[in-house]
């Protein structure tokens, strides 16, 4: 987010809408992200002139056409190029980027981990739903192992990549995950919109057609209390009500899971989130789900001076006391003047 | 023009009026430094010139082999000079590798200084020497001043107690003392220029002054068997006015902070290193008071794509690379198309395909320029035919680009980017002003229409952070006016047919073309683009002289073409396209005007000779009843006679 934007705006969903009819297919987890957004934005004051949405290609990618802001559909995996030049155009605008597992991670991968390593101030959602939607079915960069597609009938041999991972590897300073049916998703984009800096957030997406409920095991309503672990600063990191607690196996320098008894949490070990402990949000982006909970929520949030102030600021500095003359330009260097009769040294 | 500079014969021969030399040697031995401050002593001495800097690939090539050669070639002299010259007069060889490469080209009688001191067995090996030519008279043909530079430089600089490596780096000083006496050159600019240079180590100044000085006094003192004698080309009568010395990329960037200035808007420059454009990114981090910002993204594609970014919202967004770097730049140059945003495309052009020639030049990416892109993509291309002319090409690139909205390609290529000319200063209070205008509010009523076109099939350009102006844009086909999602066919006909006609009408906002020398009509014209002006100007310029009915037209705007370009071609009975391909821009003449445009190709990394052109000039006219051939030009079996005079 931006903090020159002072004036929060009052705005209602409906002033999100664009009057353009949706193109998902019915019953797509986008349409729950697109209407979290649009619930979240008019909470975070935010001005529909003042923002834009930045895509690149795929499923995720339409979702600009569907906000009454700013929007711009790029080209496949080069959204965070395209939201560089806008933010250093204009440093007063606020950019959500809006992205997915093959335009994010596979064609895009590059720009993603500049941007996230340079510190571009923009909110950046990459919708996984472990496929390739648009395109009719195929096996994804995040697809698990074994998954049949059209272009890998025996099963997808690659060995999936870690959205969450890659994006802290990458040196990313805020880090959150979500899905798209819930609850808590408008409360992830809006601690994604209050960090400053290149804010990261996996947003699990069921694709119905092509990947339908990939992501049951952990989503499914029933159970979820089992299989979710919701992160918050400064609260010990419990589930399953209470009775399961994420402690640090200290000779294995590993996370274990604990049993906490009578919610005793501390005596069992369980850790405290604290989101700047960037060693901590290195186990959790890496905690295999089965064995863990899914890790859920802000795992990561310690902000660094961005990418667009450090290139206002240098740029202010290099031309402090200067004066954008032109012909004094133009004129530099080692010159000579020819008089009518002949030249002169 | 045969120079005297080298005949013993001669007792008191006129000075020549143009001298060409070539300083050669290894790539660490400072030739290109070496060169660009002789360029600097002949624009103060009043000379007119041109320089081709020609150098290896590799930063530092093993020392001494035949492709770590490095090479500067200057054309100087008291009359108008447009080359850097065919074949050299003088040829500086610091070492055998260097004399190898280059002493082919030599002018027949011209003088060759080689240093012996570094024809060792070891570097004769290394050039495939097997015998030293110095002595096996393989150099007959040629003038001969062979004594041992190192050794001489490392005794003026004893004083200075450096070791022998740094001393023998003041070789090229040395060198550079000789040549200013030969061509009766003031030393003191050349000494403050050291002595700035190495501010911050006065023993390594005073060491380069020294060697400087001592090849100064060789020239004066010694016995030079007679081959040297001091020449002074006077001042080449110029217009007058402040002058100074330009190379392409400088002028690129300069035209480009101009042309911003004059569309009143910040620029944004998004580039990525690639030889031989990274040096106009080079000149413009350091213009930030202009509202210049600068980003080195993480590919050619991040570059172009966020110089996109940065003109949607709101800035000039121009980027730079060379062919292989526009390669990947082509879809989001599609998108630019589709968007109809402003943006600049700089390709400074070198040897392809593929990584081809880094270092050398060619103009092949012409096909790439036009055509280039998926889709009905046209795009408006403007070639620069020197480096001062790229200054005011790049302002047209910027003009066209805020008043059509679209993406400008802007071709230069490696010899325009890193050859100097004298360029007079141009006042900008004599530039014409282009500011643009940002849709304020609704264009339609109660509505906005981002694709609504103006007259001159141009859309609103529509910053975000307006308010009330929020609009979606994208590389989907866009509805024509709203700019909505549309896929009908209907639609994308039209839009199809204006994006075509917007381009097509950029012909009404460009100068008719001009024969830059000769008629509007006649026999023959010859037709370029691009770096080959200056062969081609004086082969036509050479050949008028001897009567020949032929012109020069050289045409900046390769795309669309000046509106009276057809009517003007086919006034005459031929037409020969020279360029540094194999024949791209011919291929397009022919196409847009049915002339049967013939061309002269070159794709050897090196500019046109002018003699190259002139012969093919002399083919059309030999032996041809009614045609004025040349004295010297043999009669040709393989002609391609005039059609008018066949039909006398």
């Amino acid at each position: 987010m931006n903090e020159m934007t002072k004036i929060a705006a009052t705005t209602t969903l409906k002033d999100w809408e664009t009057d353009q009819e949706v193109r998902w297919c019915p019953g797509c987890g986008d349409y729950a992200i697109l209407k979290a957004v649009q619930r979240t934005l008019p909470e975070l004051g935010a001005d529909p002139a003042n923002t834009v949405f930045v895509s690149g290609i795929g499923c995720s990618s339409r979702f600009p056409y569907y906000v009454e802001s700013y929007g711009f559909h790029t080209i496949h995996g080069r959204a965070p190029a395209f939201a560089t030049g806008i933010k250093l155009a204009n440093p007063q605008l606020d950019v959500w980027l809006v992205t997915g597992d093959g335009d994010g991670m596979s064609i895009g991968g590059n720009h993603t981990m500049h941007v996230l390593r340079r510190n571009l101030d923009c909110q950046i959602l990459l919708f996984n739903n472990e496929i390739y939607g648009l395109t009719k079915g195929q096996y994804s960069p995040t697809s698990r192992e074994g998954t049949t597609s059209p272009t890998t009938p025996l099963g997808s041999v690659d060995r999936p990549a870690s959205p969450c991972a890659f994006a802290l590897g990458a040196g990313a300073r805020f880090i959150a995950r979500g899905f798209d049916v819930s609850k808590n998703l408008p409360d992830v984009l809006k601690a994604a919109y209050h960090h400053k800096g290149a804010a990261f957030v996996e947003i699990f997406q069921n694709c119905i057609v092509y990947n339908k409920d990939v992501f049951n095991d952990f989503a499914a309503p029933k159970g979820a209390e089992d299989r979710q672990l919701w992160l918050a600063n400064g609260e010990p990191m419990l589930f399953a009500k209470g009775t399961h607690g994420i402690a640090l196996d200290t000779e294995k320098l590993t996370l274990k899971v604990v049993d906490v008894v009578d919610g005793d949490w501390q005596s069992a070990g369980v850790i405290v989130h604290d989101v700047t402990n960037r060693s901590i949000a290195h186990m959790l982006v890496e905690m295999p789900f089965g064995p863990f909970p899914m890790a859920l929520g802000v795992l990561y949030d310690d902000p660094r001076p961005t990418f667009e102030a450090a290139v206002m600021a240098e740029r202010a500095k290099a031309s402090a006391g200067k004066e954008p003359n032109l012909a004094k330009l133009l004129a530099k260097g080692q010159t000579w003047t020819v008089e009518d009769s002949g030249p002169e040294l | 023009m045969a120079t005297q500079l080298a005949d013993p014969e001669a007792k008191s021969t006129a000075a020549p009026e143009a001298v060409v030399v070539r300083f050669a040697g290894d790539s660490g031995d400072g030739m290109q430094l070496t060169g660009g401050q002789f360029t600097l002593s002949s624009a103060l001495a009043g000379n007119d010139f041109a320089t081709f800097p020609d150098f290896p690939a590799e930063i530092r090539a093993p020392q001494g082999t035949l492709f770590g050669v490095s090479a500067f070639q200057i054309n100087f002299g008291s009359t108008s000079i447009d080359t850097a010259g065919d074949a050299p007069d003088v040829l500086v060889a610091m070492n055998p590798a260097a004399l190898k490469t280059n002493v082919g080209a030599l002018k027949p009688g011209g003088l060759i200084i080689a240093d012996t001191g570094e024809f060792t067995k070891r570097n004769l090996e290394k050039a495939k020497y097997d015998v030293s030519p110095l002595e096996d008279g393989s150099l007959a043909k040629w003038q001969v001043l062979a004594f041992d530079i190192s050794a001489l430089t490392l005794e003026s600089v004893k004083p200075f107690g450096l070791g022998n490596k740094e001393a023998l780096r003041c070789k090229n000083m040395w060198t550079l003392g000789l040549a200013l006496w030969m061509f009766d050159r003031d030393r003191q600019p050349l000494i403050d220029w050291l002595n700035a240079k190495f501010a911050k180590n006065q023993i390594l100044a005073d060491a380069n002054v020294a060697a400087l000085n001592a090849g100064h006094a060789y020239g004066e003192t010694a016995e030079l068997g007679g081959h040297v004698k001091k020449l002074h080309l006077g001042p080449v009568p110029t217009p007058a006015g402040l002058y100074r010395t330009i190379t392409g990329a400088d002028a690129v960037a300069l035209g480009l902070v101009a042309g911003a200035q004059l569309a009143h808007l910040p620029m944004f420059f998004g580039g990525y290193p690639i030889t031989p454009a990274s040096s106009i990114l080079h000149a413009l981090v350091r213009l930030k008071e202009f509202g210049v910002t600068t980003f080195q993204a993480e590919d050619e594609i991040a570059a172009i794509c966020a110089a996109i970014g940065a003109s949607y919202a709101g800035q000039l967004g121009v980027t730079s690379s060379s062919g292989p770097g526009i390669a990947l730049k082509g879809e989001a140059m599609g998108l630019a198309v589709m968007t109809e945003l402003p943006l600049v495309i700089v390709n400074s052009q070198r040897g392809g395909p593929s990584t081809g020639l880094p270092t050398k030049t060619e103009q092949s990416d012409l096909y790439q320029a036009v055509y280039g892109r998926n889709g009905d993509a046209p795009i408006p291309v403007v070639s620069a035919r020197s480096p001062s002319d790229a200054f005011e090409c790049a302002i047209e690139a910027c003009r066209i680009a805020v008043q059509y909205m679209t993406p400008v390609i802007l071709l230069t290529d490696g010899y325009i980017a890193n050859a100097a000319e004298p360029w007079l200063v141009p006042d900008p209070a004599t530039f014409k002003e282009f500011p643009v205008s940002f849709l304020a509010e609704k264009n339609a009523g109660d509505s906005l229409l981002p694709y609504k076109r103006d007259a001159n099939g141009k859309r609103p350009w529509i910053k975000p952070g307006t308010p009330g102006l929020m609009h979606r844009i994208g590389g989907i086909e866009k509805a024509v006016d709203t700019g909505h999602l549309d896929y009908s066919p209907g639609n994308h006909q039209a839009q199809t047919d204006a994006r075509k006609a917007k381009i097509d009408g950029i012909a009404q906002s460009i100068p008719d073309q001009e024969v830059c020398l000769g008629n509007p009509d006649g026999k023959l014209a010859v037709v370029g683009w691009g770096s080959t002006y200056g062969p081609i100007h004086q082969a036509v310029g050479r050949a008028r002289a001897k009567g020949l009915d032929v012109s020069h037209i050289h045409v900046r705007h390769i795309w669309p073409m000046p509106q009276n370009l057809g009517a003007l071609l086919k006034g005459y009975d031929k037409v020969l396209v020279p360029e540094m391909n194999t024949g791209q821009f011919k291929t397009v003449l022919r196409d847009q005007f049915l002339v049967d445009a013939q061309p002269l190709t070159k794709t050897s990394g090196q500019p046109f000779a002018i003699a190259e052109v002139e012969a093919a000039i002399a083919t059309y006219f030999d032996g041809v009843p009614g045609n004025a051939g040349g004295d010297d030009v043999p009669p040709n079996e393989q002609q391609l006679p005039s059609v008018k005079a066949v039909n006398l």
